[in-house]
């Protein structure tokens, strides 16, 4: 606990009364939200189908410009920042993780350090210390000379993560990250970011599907709906029973993790009780 | 503890890369010179040699031509070589155009081509053909002229089409450079239909030949193909990145916009000055950099420097043949293009069907 208090005072991404809503159609697919990401946590964005994770996220990443309101990085408003520094503080780790082309593994997990290198330059010592570090961190060191196309969705899945850590952001966004893997993929690469975050308190934003990943592996939970925050806080306050029937329609029952003492939800349809 | 390791991992230049560009130098300049020597009046590849030579600057002043009569200096100098140098510069511009387009568009079925441009080249150089007029742009010709202007305008159209806001989002390039495509090459066939007695002419030059080689024409296109090649080479970090997703580039902090704009700018003006002299050669654009994506690799920094060279050999090797198979009389060289590198291209696939064409 003590650990928090201290982390707490340190900058992360504020966003304040942010909107965002396609041109043509005047209905928000953003309204007004209000939320604060600080440094040294994970947190979660879930919320169903429709309810602007995506959109969130793209905001963040300044994929898609705000039309009301702001997204502060580090006391500096997102939209003032050039492309290369923004590139320095958050990075990505998209959902589509397919590569066509035959590049090799560690020349697509080096692309990482692009925003750090000028044209033409070769690659640093700091460069490859990071991208070792990277690889070693997600468990596809191995597969470094190998080519992309030859991977399966959980080894591509580590080694798009493992570009996403090289490029050293204190910011890592997430999406969907665990929806392509298997079970224990899923709990090795959610392993690898709380790793990852004791180590360098890094801020990571993970847009989920699965509640029990949330609920397993994040420190805040920052719930959707409708494109408004519906509510946002530590992990067990949010994942409240009333909280999940409101949000997602259907009901829950909530049982503890004999391993970890954590919740583990259980949903069933309201009407039919199966 | 592993510092060797760590050494190893970051050899990232690949020094095959300049075993390669070197081998395909040494291959080319032969082409260059076997070409040369071959035609209706045959000179030995030696003396094609002294000729060539003799024109470097200094060096050339100690061969000695006495041996060579004046009217095989003009064959070669004046007939031969600007015609060889045009078909290398637009088999070079093609390809790696090509590469890049592959590379940004993310489709392996990408080619030269595909922004309509050739059509508006194409119908350019019909109303060129079928009205008559007598107009001049360096050393073009009246064809050539309306041929670049014609490419240039359905560029610009298409270009202004796919833009939705400030995005230009792939599907819509591709799709509205095909629509337009299709319909400037019906509006060609619409003007042959009224104009019978021009169709063989017309045929033949969207065929694509280099009979009208001029020392103007190769240096109008050397200057677009240096500018357009190192614009290219220029940005094959972000075209690597590129390749591997938009999203990806964007968060890398690449402007995906910017890239495709510039990219798709340079290489309308390349493949506008490659037909407007040449016709349309098929084929080039889109299996050359096939081809040597599966010895260098699919990095840019070197996929883009082969295919430039491969491009030239291959067209060099072509027009050698479409000049002499059938002589006195020429077969189009777009023909060849497409006769030659298909069997090669199959032969290639097989050989690396594991890792498939990207």
């Amino acid at each position: 606990m003590k650990k928090e208090i201290k982390q707490a005072k340190e900058p992360g991404i504020l966003v304040d009364s942010l909107s965002w809503y396609p041109k043509k159609d005047k209905n928000p697919i953003l309204d007004k939200l209000n939320c604060l990401f600080e440094k040294g946590y994970i947190y979660g964005i879930i919320g169903p189908n429709g309810s602007g994770k995506t959109s969130f996220m793209k905001n963040i990443l300044r994929f898609i410009e705000p039309e009301e309101g702001k997204i502060v990085l580090d006391e500096i408003n997102l939209m003032n920042y050039k492309r290369k520094d923004l590139a320095k503080k958050i990075a990505l780790v998209p959902q589509n993780i397919r590569i066509e082309s035959s590049f090799l593994v560690k020349d697509i997990v080096m692309m990482g350090r692009i925003p750090y290198q000028k044209r033409f330059a070769d690659a640093s010592e700091i460069d490859r210390e990071k991208v070792k570090k990277a690889m070693l961190l997600t468990d596809c060191y191995e597969l470094r000379d190998k080519s992309v196309t030859t991977l399966s969705g959980g080894e591509a899945q580590r080694i798009v993560t493992a570009r996403a850590i090289a490029q050293d952001t204190q910011c890592l966004v997430l999406d969907e990250p665990t929806s392509s893997l298997d079970v224990k993929h899923q709990i090795e690469l959610m392993q690898a970011l709380v790793k990852l975050n004791e180590k360098k308190e890094k801020t990571i934003i993970a847009v989920l599907h699965d509640i029990n990943m949330a609920a397993q592996y994040c420190n805040r939970i920052i719930m959707m709906k409708n494109g408004r925050i519906h509510s946002n806080g530590k992990t067990e306050e949010v994942l409240t029973r009333e909280n999940l029937i409101d949000v997602y329609d259907v009901d829950f029952d909530i049982l503890e993790n004999p391993r970890t003492g954590k919740k583990y939800y259980v949903p069933f349809s309201k009407d039919k009780k199966v | 503890m592993n510092t060797r390791k760590i050494i190893n991992l970051g050899k990232y230049v690949n020094s095959k890369d300049m075993w390669y560009k070197l081998i395909l130098i040494i291959i080319l300049f032969m082409c260059i010179v076997i070409s040369a020597s071959l035609g209706s009046a045959d000179l030995s590849v030696s003396d094609s040699l002294k000729i060539i030579f003799s024109r470097i600057p200094y060096f050339g002043k100690r061969i000695d031509l006495s041996e060579i009569a004046e009217v095989y200096l003009r064959i070669v100098w004046q007939i031969r070589m600007p015609r060889i140098l045009l078909a290398g510069l637009v088999g070079c511009g093609l390809s790696v155009v090509g590469a890049a387009f592959q590379g940004l568009f993310r489709n392996p079925l990408a080619d030269p081509h595909i922004l309509g441009v050739s059509s508006g080249a194409a119908l350019g150089a019909t109303l060129a053909m079928l009205s008559g007029i007598g107009l001049h742009f360096f050393g073009l010709g009246v064809i050539g002229t309306f041929a670049f202007f014609g490419a240039l305008l359905t560029a610009f159209i298409v270009y202004q089409i796919s833009c939705v806001g400030s995005k230009l989002p792939v599907v819509n390039i591709l799709l509205t450079g095909t629509a337009i495509s299709t319909m400037l090459s019906s509006v060609i066939s619409l003007l042959m239909t009224f104009h019978h007695d021009k169709i063989e002419k017309v045929f033949l030059w969207t065929m694509g030949t280099f009979s009208a080689a001029t020392w103007d024409r190769v240096l109008f296109l050397f200057i677009f193909t240096v500018t357009c090649c190192g614009v290219l080479i220029l940005f094959s970090t972000e075209l690597d990145v590129i390749t591997t997703g938009n999203d990806t580039a964007e968060s890398l902090g690449i402007n995906t916009v910017r890239i495709k704009k510039i990219i798709m700018i340079v290489a309308s003006l390349q493949v506008a000055a490659c037909v407007s002299v040449s016709g349309i050669i098929g084929f080039v654009g889109l299996v050359i950099p096939h081809c040597i994506r599966m010895i260098s690799g699919p990095r840019h920094k070197g996929l883009l420097p082969l295919s430039c060279i491969g491009g030239a050999i291959f067209m060099i090797i072509c027009d050698t043949i479409a000049r002499n198979a059938a002589a006195p009389s020429e077969i189009p060289v777009g023909v060849i293009t497409a006769m030659l590198g298909t069997p090669y291209f199959i032969y290639l696939l097989q050989r690396n069907k594991k890792g498939g064409l990207s």
